[in-house]
């Protein structure tokens, strides 16, 4: 029988997110796969600005605080002098894909030696819940009361599809948070990720759907169904590049 | 042994010799040559130059490289140096050092190329957002954009802090001879700090400016501004000519002070009895300077009046301060600083 225990590149505090929120998930995932690389020690991760402002003081591994959306020019900067350490960016939507998009584009098209772990809520959550660039199309927020109009308000980004259009990433896949098996999923994506990082010197783009149930102002349960329902409908998971596995 | 350089040329010899490791630039005028010559000489000393997709994204690789410890830096031109203030607010509010280099063309907006100094104010009060200063070196020659290289890479360590070298489109573009022998010693400081991977320490380190307790980050600002404080005390740094028995005081920095220096040399041959002080350090101000017995004070810039706020702070009502400027890219000459003179003699 094996015992379930906290990774150790988690650090013992009681993680502040929601009931119902993905942060913690994906967290204890990165934390997991630090142990099992054994890379803690050689590891620096850059955090956003967003609910996960404070993951530096839930990873055990030395952590930079970038400003909102400039993560992955952070981690461009301390893995171009360090390019034996593994660097990871971890970022919301509104960080990754609003006000950081040029940021994000370019760090992936000059295929930086990064991980990307990109947490797609479709809304800002810690300014209390507006409209995200990867709102859906009809979602509620507090600016879009009325249903997201996609003829005003633009339509959602599908990151993972614009990523796959540049030639810098090595490995882009979808994933979720919602089940026990897109968990095991996820797990492997961002295993495989930090794999390519260190072996290959590879850039990847991981994205993984998660709920936030506050500010969607649902239940947890409800909140990680729509995950499942309206969420993959929208942005559908799965494999959009893997070079070293022959898929683009 | 001398050697003739263009100024930004000079300055980026004079980075790569201070041991920066990385460079982060975006092309702009008057200040490419830095990007230039990096591109070509710091890979071959082992170093990373990289053109990033705007001066935001440089800025913010900077901080990256400065936050695991590395000497790193940036170079570009006002409207650039614009969009690198929010980064520049995190590297002075997370105590980084690093190394920014503005070679001011003229304003607002997207302005001139010409030369001007009217990023003054941006540069010694704080351009982005929250208390926090730079240390500001102001170049008046191609030898001293190479000195003060040096300098701003020694201060950026010794006091964890930005540095910002603040010179203008002329000193950048014009040749001089420049004797790399006369450079400062390059000094270097542990970085027990650096988020550069834990290795055998216990504790990670984080590099940070948030801090949502109140009182955490009132500490945090004021055990900062005490260093700043203890900065006001030893840096002030200026030159002086034929200061002994002025009556009338030039006051002037970089470009606009070499220009001034020789309306003063023309002044004295006319028998008027004026002096020039130069700021080298523009923050920490040299109010020090001005503490004498000064009669009239004329400031002289290519902007239309900053520089000559602290000049009235420094002397507080104790002398008559009168401005001339230049600013748009237009620039003072001789005769107009010598026309001055007369009539504050006559």
């Amino acid at each position: 029988m094996s015992t379930y225990t906290k990774p150790k590149s988690i650090l013992d505090k009681p993680f502040h997110y929601c009931p119902g929120c993905g942060h913690g998930i994906v967290h204890r995932i990165i934390g997991e796969v630090m142990d099992e690389l054994d890379i803690e020690n050689k590891t620096v991760a850059v955090v956003p600005v967003g609910c996960a402002v404070m993951a530096y003081d839930y990873f055990a591994c030395d952590c930079i605080e970038a400003a909102h959306g400039r993560a992955p020019a952070v981690a461009t900067g301390v893995k171009r002098c360090m390019p034996d350490k593994v660097v990871f960016s971890y970022q919301g939507d509104g960080d990754l894909a609003a006000i950081g998009t040029a940021e994000t584009i370019h760090a992936a098209a000059r295929g930086e030696a990064i991980t990307v772990i990109f947490i797609n809520n479709t809304i800002y959550g810690m300014t209390g819940g507006q409209m995200a660039p990867t709102t859906l199309p009809g979602q509620v927020t507090q600016t879009t009361p009325f249903g997201r109009d996609p003829y005003t308000q633009g339509f959602p980004l599908k990151m993972c599809e614009i990523m796959n259009q540049l030639d810098g990433p090595a490995y882009i896949e979808r994933c979720a948070v919602d089940t026990p098996a897109d968990i095991r999923t996820t797990k492997r994506a961002i295993k495989k990720a930090f794999e390519y990082q260190i072996d290959q010197g590879s850039y990847s783009f991981i994205e993984i759907l998660s709920a936030c149930p506050t500010n969607w102002r649902m239940s947890p349960a409800d909140a990680v169904a729509r995950v499942g329902s309206e969420m993959k409908e929208y942005f559908p998971t799965g494999v959009f590049r893997d070079s070293l596995q022959g898929v683009k | 042994m001398k050697k003739l350089m263009k100024g930004n040329e000079a300055l980026a010899a004079a980075a790569i010799h201070a041991g920066v490791k990385c460079f982060f630039g975006y092309p702009i005028t008057p200040q490419t040559e830095v990007a230039a010559y990096m591109a070509k000489h710091l890979p071959e000393h082992d170093g990373v130059f990289l053109q990033a997709e705007s001066e935001i994204s440089a800025i913010n690789m900077v901080y990256g490289a400065a936050g695991a410890g590395f000497r790193a830096m940036t170079s570009s031109s006002s409207p650039g140096i614009s969009l690198k203030q929010e980064g520049i607010s995190y590297i002075a509010g997370s105590d980084l050092p690093c190394v920014i280099v503005n070679v001011m063309r003229a304003g607002p907006g997207l302005g001139g190329i010409q030369a001007s100094q009217s990023d003054y104010f941006q540069a010694v009060k704080g351009g982005g957002h929250g208390d926090y200063r730079l240390i500001v070196l102001a170049p008046s020659s191609v030898q001293e954009m190479a000195e003060m290289t040096v300098t701003a890479f020694n201060y950026a360590d010794k006091w964890r802090m930005p540095v910002m070298i603040l010179a203008d489109g002329m000193v950048g573009q014009m040749m001089e001879p420049v004797d790399m022998e006369l450079l400062p010693e390059v000094e270097h400081y542990d970085k027990p700090w650096a988020a550069c991977g834990k290795g055998k320490r216990e504790e990670h380190n984080i590099i940070n400016s948030l801090y949502l307790t109140p009182q955490e980050l009132e500490d945090m600002n004021e055990k900062r501004w005490l260093k700043y404080e203890q900065i006001s005390k030893e840096l002030p740094d200026w030159e002086e000519y034929m200061t002994d028995d002025a009556d009338i005081i030039v006051t002037a920095y970089g470009i606009a002070a070499r220009i001034a220096k020789a309306a003063v040399k023309k002044a004295r041959e006319e028998g008027i009895k004026a002096g020039l002080i130069r700021p080298k350090t523009l923050w920490p101000f040299p109010s020090a300077a001005f503490e004498r017995d000064i009669k009239k004070v004329l400031c002289v810039e290519l902007s239309r009046g900053q520089m000559v706020e602290d000049v009235r702070l420094a002397l507080n009502g104790r002398a008559e301060v009168e401005f001339y400027g230049r600013c748009g890219g237009m620039c003072v000459d001789e005769e107009e600083i010598l026309e001055n003179l007369r009539r504050l003699a006559g």
